[in-house]
């Protein structure tokens, strides 16, 4: 090959490479988000207490705010209206047939209830509630569950991280690889699986819970 | 069929009601059924039959632009999504299901992608749209569509399945239709720049290992992904089946994470925060985590294993002749791709490969046929999904032996639909 193409080459991946830069350089679009915006925005709250607002609260405050802003769908003591979330209640259930999984007996942080509450409740109202609201309306959620007994304890943004739950050591990484390895069988059986034909041992239909239009024709104009 | 005037329906399928009336739901001999049914359920008008011209073939039908932007036939009017009302509490935090059962091919329409909700459908004015990284990162950004849209982009198809398909299924069969009992699944080709791109942008500090993704919707949906899978095939979409996300699915922006459970896939996408530990948010802690029977919960359980279902024949989609058959249906595996399908036509004790069809890529749905001659008999059709991994989709035995009934999410046992000799097809359990 002649030095002269080898040039031309040479020109063309030089070419190539400034059409794409290098996939770690910086484009430089958009600009810098600034601490105002972030700060705006900035709500999420982590088990360590990172993120909580400067505030507090207590349950007996919490409870008005309960009354007037959650009970219509979490009931009075947090037992849920119709098909709307239990939040008290419910310890040592989950072992159980019927497990109720509230604040109290499933919930591993505190956290979760402060950040939960402040972005996205009340349904339809979410971030109406101010930092010292939110931290009221957790309080009386610890209240009902029997985690914090006395309703004037004040929590604050110092010590709502203090405060466990007693579910938190039930919570494992997922190990479905390890737990269910028997499933990566690769090559399953083909033949004569079954000691026996196979049986109906249950049917759809004696629930008889299918929506009736499942197959029905509902105008779509 | 015990009553033959039904109202027509142009797609040929019976209605529930029919299904009931063929006196199946009360045990009975089911007879003639579905098979002599149909002939009487739609009664095309003679003077559109050969040999007479239709008035389609004589007459000018609209010009262009009367449909400016097109849709469905009007016979095709059944082929939507659908809910089921007693599932949840209110429609803004609720769910419909794809019509797997009425769809070809992997690819599902835009308007037919099922939808799950937690605080409404977010209508959004892209001008007033911004997606905000920051966090540990060298530089903050902020970020407007237009922006977004001058990275280099990226286009894949994905499947997105929800963590709680099937999960009404756990404790015994329930609701008869894949509709009902496998929709909460749809796969679509997405448009959109890689986030590690974005976040090379922002430059990540050295500590950085989880990232809160997070919605713009009254949810204000949030997740914690790790880094790992930000840097590998990640991507930040603002198209899904070369237009423009629909708002049901995040217009004007959305999360991708193929493979892993549809709850983390944020919608709305406005904000992701970088930082060095998981925030264990509501919805995975609450939520998406899995009660095993010694009370124990299995949490970040992200990827989606290998399942499969078949679409036709199934409750919603009866078998109308006898004869050849064509079975069709879907597998995937949030673990990679589709290495094969088994069908079994007696409840799992013997089967037989079907025919994948059409592309089988990794993380995307996958179409897999079977052909055969139906004589009428009763039949337990099963299929069985195996990945590339080598993971093969297990009954719903066994998968209760492994995790009980009370883990609602991740239920991807084998699905067994009874054949009637009517042709009606009913969802059942089998040993």
């Amino acid at each position: 090959m002649s030095r002269s193409r080898n040039g031309i080459g040479a020109a063309l991946a030089a070419l190539v490479l400034a059409a794409s830069p290098a996939a770690s350089e910086r484009l430089n679009i958009g600009r810098v988000a600034t601490p105002e915006e972030i700060k705006g925005w900035d709500i999420d709250v982590r088990p360590d207490g990172q993120g909580l607002p400067v505030g507090k609260g207590t349950a007996a405050l919490g409870e008005t705010i309960f009354q007037e802003r959650c009970a219509s769908c979490h009931g009075e003591f947090g037992e849920g209206a119709g098909r709307w979330p239990e939040l008290a209640g419910g310890a040592g259930t989950l072992k159980s047939d019927s497990p109720v999984k509230t604040v109290g007996s499933y919930w591993p942080y505190v956290s979760t209830v402060f950040d939960f509450v402040h972005r996205a409740m009340p349904f339809g109202a979410a971030q109406t509630l101010t930092p010292d609201e939110t931290y009221s309306v957790t309080a009386y959620l610890l209240h009902l569950n029997d985690i914090l007994k006395d309703q004037d304890f004040e929590v604050n943004e110092r010590n709502l991280a203090t405060i466990r739950l007693p579910n938190e050591k039930n919570f494992v990484m997922d190990d479905r690889e390890t737990a269910e390895n028997e499933f990566w069988t690769a090559k399953p059986c083909m033949t004569n699986c079954l000691p026996k034909a196979a049986t109906i041992t249950g049917r759809a239909r004696i629930l008889d819970v299918t929506p009736e239009k499942a197959s029905t024709s509902p105008p779509v104009q | 069929m015990s009553e033959p005037k039904q109202r027509p329906d142009p797609s040929g399928r019976t209605s529930r009601r029919s299904f009931l009336r063929s006196g199946l739901a009360l045990g009975g001999a089911v007879g003639a059924g579905t098979l002599a049914g149909r002939a009487a359920a739609g009664t095309p008008d003679a003077k559109n039959l050969p040999p007479n011209v239709p008035e389609w073939s004589q007459s000018l039908g609209d010009g262009v632009v009367s449909r400016p932007y097109g849709r469905p036939s009007k016979f095709e009017a059944d082929v939507i999504r659908r809910d089921v009302e007693w599932l949840t509490a209110s429609r803004q935090s609720s769910v419909s299901f794809t019509p797997l059962h009425q769809l070809e091919g992997i690819i599902t329409p835009n308007g037919l992608g099922f939808e799950r909700h937690h605080g409404g459908i977010a209508e959004i004015d892209p001008t007033e749209h911004r997606l905000m990284i920051h966090g540990l990162v060298e530089k903050p950004l902020m970020l407007t569509l237009e922006d977004l849209k001058r990275f280099p982009r990226v286009n894949r198809i994905a499947f997105l399945e929800c963590a709680a398909n099937s999960g009404m299924e756990w404790k015994g069969a329930q609701l008869n239709g894949c509709q009902f009992t496998h929709g909460m699944i749809h796969c679509v080709m997405y448009t959109g720049v890689p986030l590690k791109r974005l976040l090379e942008e922002a430059g990540l500090k050295t500590n950085a290992k989880w990232l809160l993704p997070e919605g713009a919707d009254a949810s204000g949906m949030t997740r914690s992904v790790p880094i790992e899978k930000a840097l590998d095939d990640a991507i930040v979409a603002y198209a899904m089946n070369g237009e423009a996300l629909y708002p049901e699915h995040g217009y004007p922006l959305r999360l991708v994470l193929p493979g892993w459970q549809g709850n983390m896939w944020v919608k709305w996408l406005r904000r992701i925060k970088v930082g060095d530990e998981p925030w264990h948010t509501r919805e995975e802690t609450s939520k998406y985590t899995a009660l095993l029977p010694d009370g124990q919960a299995r949490r970040f359980t992200w990827a989606m294993d290998a399942k499969s279902v078949i679409t036709n024949p199934s409750p919603q989609a009866p078998i109308h002749h006898k004869g050849f058959t064509v079975l069709s249906g879907l597998a995937w595996s949030g673990r990679g791709a589709i290495k094969g399908v088994d069908i079994s036509l007696d409840g799992g004790r013997n089967w037989r490969a079907a025919r994948l069809d059409g592309p089988v890529l990794d993380k995307a749905l996958t179409r897999f046929y079977y052909e055969f001659d139906w004589n009428g008999d009763p039949l337990l059709l099963q299929s069985r999904a195996i990945d590339e991994t080598g993971y093969v989709q297990p009954t719903k035995a066994a998968l209760r032996q492994h995790r009980g009934l009370n883990s609602i999410y991740h239920n991807n046992g084998i699905q067994t639909w009874h054949v009637l000799p009517s042709g009606e097809i009913e969802n059942v359990e089998v040993a």
